[in-house]
């Protein structure tokens, strides 16, 4: 229910800008989190169980 | 040989617990580690060593606590034993991101990731990663502060000078040789913004 007021557009424009940053700033981290995870780390994970396993 | 101790005695109940919980932090350990150190192959390294030494580390985990905070931390020092090692390497890094910087090309192009990437590597390394752990990572100031290893006010401000560097880089336009792409870009910014961050 926020209401934004015009009386500093200095302001204003640059508590946007923050946003903005903060939007491109997740969708850089998202972008790689979104990637399918390579197939090595399941095989290093499960070669390290084993090795735990039979250790 | 799945053995038959269920909830026993083994320890087997937990490990694969702890493993599935390990497993669905890749992603983000992917992306963490990709902040450090830029190059995808060398974050792919880094992040399947965290992961090794976080399961081996695994008797040591307290079960219901904060795993994704516990494994950034092992993946940062991880990085910054590795980086200690190869200070020099990091030095030349940076000279060619600065010279990337400038190199940079294509006039018509919008602040995009690619370059919000290359400014996030003109920070100084602790803001860098205070920056992301607390705008993108989604942690808070207090888990950030355990991460790094400081204060909660030093994450704060780091955070802070963060923004307000990277906001200067991006408006300068060091990404684009005349101001009038910058501020184009800065205009391509603002819209994705609006369009993303609509107030709930």
């Amino acid at each position: 229910m926020k209401r934004y007021r015009k009386t500093a557009p200095g302001l204003e424009e640059s508590r946007l800008r923050q946003q903005a940053l903060g939007v491109r700033l997740r969708q850089l981290f998202d972008e790689v989190v979104n990637e399918p995870v390579p197939e090595a780390f399941m095989q290093i994970l499960e070669r390290a169980e084993r090795a735990s396993g039979e250790g | 040989m799945p053995a038959g101790a269920a909830g026993g005695a083994g320890g087997t109940e937990r490990d694969r617990l702890f493993r599935e919980e390990l497993l669905a932090l890749i992603p983000q350990l992917r992306a963490f580690a990709r902040t450090l150190c830029g190059d995808p192959t060398a974050a792919d390294d880094l992040a399947q060593d965290a992961m090794l030494k976080a399961w081996d580390a695994r008797g040591s985990f307290e079960m219901g606590t904060n795993m994704k905070a516990w494994t950034f931390m092992i993946l940062r020092n991880q990085f910054y034993s590795e980086k200690r090692r190869s200070w020099r390497q990091s030095q030349l890094d940076q000279e060619v991101a600065e010279r990337t910087l400038v190199a940079a090309d294509d006039p018509e192009a919008p602040v995009a990731l690619d370059e919000l990437r290359q400014g996030l590597n003109m920070l100084p390394a602790e803001q860098r990663e205070a920056l992301i752990l607390v705008g993108a990572g989604g942690f808070a100031y207090e888990e950030a502060a355990a991460i790094c290893g400081c204060a909660v006010g030093t994450v704060k401000s780091r955070v802070s000078r963060a923004r307000r560097a990277l906001q200067e880089i991006l408006e300068r336009g060091d990404y684009t040789r005349d101001d009038a792409s910058a501020g184009e870009a800065m205009a391509t910014i603002l819209a994705a913004a609006d369009r993303l961050s609509t107030p709930r």
